[in-house]
């Protein structure tokens, strides 16, 4: 099963077709699907779909809108995409994200860095993201390569201790507001450049693709990719070969905080230009999961995840003010293209028993 | 007698390779068929065709003289076949009893009837003489105790046709002679008994009747009284094989791997090694008998850094090694074939290339600085794919979909190629078939005549007899004697290694005074 994802996902392979059209056949037939409760809640699937469309499509401002809704998902997709490589399960994408905004709206507006020119400011701003996410990872990093604790429940935990932390610096050291709780403004010198105003488009959007073509050159181009993914394949065989097993899960756990952590100081950089406390998870970490599961754990899957995301999580907001199709909607949908990703299989059965059937004999043959 | 199965021109064909070419087969009750072939060669293929588990794109399937569309396994089992495959499809935490009756238990309203459970297999366990324990859970009991739980599970869903797929590859010599025993009352009693296998000498000793495959058609069928080794060997190759592995005397040079009083524990951390004295010289093999379980797996691990020790000291060129890691031992000079390809030796889903380069990926001319340099991996990779003649459509291709021999051939290109000085191959011959076994005798022989030490643990008698130029019996942890291989026989390791002579002296005296009696 996974040598079959790897295979697929190795770029520019006939695999990865197979694994394209896998994507694109879940996402139609949700959308089928999709259709049928809509018609159910009596409305037109019709005036409901071209909302969907229109809300990233319909004109150059909305897709401005959908880069940014499709950056932070492209970062803790990256996130968690990392992590499975080497064999863990990143849930903690969510409170790395948190603390990675945290850390950027601080070094966005701390005193220290005032007079310094945007070349300096802006990417120490987002390296702090980086730091505070990889360091959020870190501790469940630690646990795991070297006691062995399950990273699941420790990153889980580390989301809420991420969650009341940010919330404390906001309510104490860093409230900057006496009504919202939120911190300073961060200085022109750390904020992203935007265009096409008045959308929120910025170069967070360019910052992420760059990220996910180095995180694709990190994975399979160098040694440190090889052996976090040696580790994540066959931690027996890592070790046999004298690759320190434990260090490359505790670098792959900080290389996967740091990506999540990295997407919050963008998110502030571009966006927000704050903290905003929200009292409640972003959802961004746990959307990655979904977005790596529908790429693949691989870069490019990821950033057509994220794409793919965007446009329903803009889309459902459209068609609740445009149609009146309750936003629930999409969720559904999106939910029956997470089903379907994930039981690849079910697809690949559709009008195909036959060859399938004997795809699984070669398989077992090889 | 009537057959109870029979096979008419089988043809299964997967993309790029004929599996099955028109095979014919018939299987008679009360025999012992043995189905020879390498690995390839279509022999699973077509057990699995008769089994239900794939279609025949042609051929027809008899069973009891009655044409039978054989769609899926639950066909095959009414019709009374059961298949035990090479890898056991037991449930570890479930008892015996459990696994035996799973799919078809005995139940007591919608729970299960533990007590006629047990009874069942009390009653089958008796009658064909497999002795089980059925309250023991499997995960504690031995693979040879396993493999009869399979067979159990096979007759209590009332096989006839029992297909055992490679059954011996993962016993001890004991439990090979067990299991001839139990197949021996099986056919007695009237079982058909198919016997997948590439080993010649385990033909020759259990079956009656021998079908030899090659390339996926059937060479030909013969009874075993009127056939040799060597005859087979050559039939299933297709061309003369030579069983003896050549070699001339060793040339031992300085001492490069020293053992001082070693321990170390098991993974239930109870003492495997006791206390281990051992030196291997440059210019020889060092062969390890023993049955499996008295230490050997410990032992390499140890090492080759993969286990502690828990005393005792270990000398790698004379440079003390005992606690240093895996990693700085492979760049001192260790090379290491593993016992266990697929949990140790590959990482199935990489390439062939990205296999090649496991322990020397990060270091010149592979990587500089972080950077994997493609094309000297490539380079690499077809180099020692042609040097060892590693059958894969490219050095792209996942090392997953090679065979066990082409798969071993990459294991022990990789380590030879790092030019070590001793060279640790543990069983490095399981599960291959002939071809591949020469292969990797040549080898190893080339590498001792190289000046290399050689450290070589093997279950295989005669593998070790053939190739070491001094054995080391271990026995409980201990090594209990070293004799140079002229000295050695089957006779003498056999009594050393069942722990029935303390010593060399002692061995040698039983047995001469047996033949002495005898």
């Amino acid at each position: 099963m996974l040598a079959e994802r790897e295979r697929a996902f190795r770029p520019f392979r006939l695999e990865g077709l197979e694994r394209l059209w896998i994507a694109f056949a879940a996402v139609m037939l949700a959308l089928f699907l999709g259709a049928g409760f809509i018609l159910w809640a009596g409305k037109s699937p019709l005036v409901g779909y071209q909302a969907l469309w229109q809300g990233s499509f319909g004109s150059l401002q909305n897709f401005a809108e959908l880069t940014v809704s499709m950056t932070p998902l492209v970062f803790t997709g990256l996130s968690i995409a990392v992590a499975y490589r080497a064999g863990l399960f990143n849930i903690g994408a969510e409170g790395q994200f948190i603390v990675g905004q945290i850390a950027g709206a601080w070094a966005g507006a701390a005193s220290v860095f005032t007079g310094w020119p945007m070349w300096a400011h802006l990417p120490v701003t987002l390296l702090a993201g980086f730091l505070a996410g990889g360091l959020w990872a870190a501790v469940p990093g630690l646990l795991k390569a070297y006691r062995g604790v399950h990273e699941v429940i420790n990153t889980i935990m580390m989301n809420w201790i991420a969650l009341y932390f940010t919330h404390w610096l906001v309510m104490g050291p860093l409230r900057a507001d006496p009504i919202v709780p939120r911190t300073k403004d961060i200085l022109p010198s750390a904020m992203l450049w935007r265009f096409l105003l008045p959308s929120r488009a910025n170069l967070g959007i360019v910052v992420a693709l760059l990220v996910a073509l180095a995180v694709w050159y990190l994975m399979w181009k160098t040694t440190v990719g090889y052996g976090i993914r040696a580790v994540g394949y066959n931690p027996s065989a890592a070790e046999y070969a004298g690759i320190p097993v434990a260090r490359h899960l505790l670098l792959a756990m900080i290389i996967s905080g740091g990506l999540a952590g990295l997407g919050g100081a963008v998110w502030v950089s571009g966006v927000q230009l704050k903290f905003l406390d929200i009292f409640t998870f972003t959802g961004y970490g746990f959307d990655g999961i979904a977005v790596a599961l529908l790429g693949n754990n691989h870069p490019l899957g990821v950033v057509g995840g994220a794409f793919l995301f965007g446009i329903f999580a803009r889309g459902a907001q459209l068609m609740q003010s445009v149609a009146d199709i309750p936003k629930e909607i999409i969720s559904v949908v999106t939910a029956v293209v997470i089903i379907l990703v994930a039981a690849d299989q079910i697809i690949r059965g559709l009008g195909r028993r036959r060859s399938s059937r004997r795809a699984k004999e070669v398989a077992a043959h090889v | 007698m009537e057959p109870i199965v029979r096979l008419v021109g089988i043809t299964k064909r997967f993309p790029g390779v004929l599996a099955n070419d028109g095979i014919d087969l018939e299987i008679t009750p009360g025999t012992i068929h043995a189905l020879l072939g390498e690995n390839g060669a279509g022999k699973t293929t077509l057990m699995n065709i008769l089994y239900g588990l794939y279609q025949p794109d042609s051929g027809e399937v008899f069973i009891r003289g009655q044409k039978v569309r054989v769609t899926d396994p639950n066909v095959a089992i009414r019709r009374g076949i059961g298949m035990v495959h090479q890898h056991f499809m037991l449930i570890p935490p479930f008892t015996v009893a459990e696994n035996i009756v799973l799919g078809s238990e005995p139940r007591r309203g919608v729970s299960l009837d533990l007590k006629r459970a047990v009874a069942a297999v009390e009653e089958l366990s008796a009658r064909y003489g497999l002795k089980v324990d059925p309250l023991a859970r499997v995960e504690s009991i031995s693979v040879g105790m396993q493999q009869r739980v399979e067979i159990l599970k096979a007759l209590y869903r009332g096989a006839e046709v029992l297909i055992l797929d490679e059954p011996t590859a993962v016993l001890t010599p004991q439990e090979v002679r067990e299991l001839k025993v139990i197949l021996d009352s099986l056919a007695a009693q009237g079982k058909a008994i198919i016997f997948i296998t590439h080993k010649l000498k385990e033909i020759m000793a259990m079956a009656q009747v021998v079908t030899v495959i090659r390339r996926g058609r059937v060479v030909k069928t013969l009874p075993t009284s009127e056939t040799t080794p060597a005859e087979l060997a050559s039939l299933m190759v297709g061309r003369e094989v030579i069983l003896e592995v050549e070699k001339g005397p060793s040339r031992p040079g300085e001492e490069v791997l020293r053992l001082e009083n070693v321990t170390a524990n098991n993974n239930r951390r109870l003492p495997a090694l006791r206390g281990v004295d051992l030196t291997v010289r440059r210019g020889e093999i060092l062969g390890i008998a023993g049955v499996d379980g008295n230490g050997q797996s410990e032992l390499v691990e140890v090492l080759t850094g993969l286990r502690p020790a828990t005393g005792g000291r270990v000398f790698l060129k004379g440079k003390e090694v005992t606690r240093t890691r895996t990693r700085q031992r492979i760049r001192a000079g260790l090379g290491h074939i593993p016992e266990d390809r697929h949990k140790r030796g590959l990482i199935l889903d990489f390439s062939v290339a990205e296999n090649l380069i496991l322990a020397t990926y990060d270091r010149r001319p592979f990587a500089s600085g972080i950077n994997l340099n493609q094309g000297e991996v490539r380079k690499h990779a077809e180099r020692l794919v042609r040097e060892f003649d590693v059958r894969t459509p490219s050095t792209e291709t996942a090392a997953r979909s090679l065979s066990g021999g082409n798969q071993q051939k990459v294991i022990v290109a990789r380590e030879i190629d790092r030019d070590p000085d001793v060279l640790i191959a543990a069983q490095p011959t399981r599960g291959l078939d002939v071809g591949a076994i020469e292969f990797v005798h040549e080898r190893l022989v080339a590498e001792r005549d190289r000046g290399k030490a050689v450290l070589l643990v093997s279950f295989e008698l005669d593998e070790i007899l053939s190739l070491s130029d001094r054995i080391a019996v271990m026995y409980e942890g201990r090594v209990v004697a070293v004799l140079p291989a002229g000295e050695a026989s089957e006779d003498i390791l056999g009594l050393l290694m069942s722990g029935a002579a303390r010593s060399a002296d002692e061995a040698r005296a039983a047995v001469e005074g047996g033949n002495r009696v005898g």
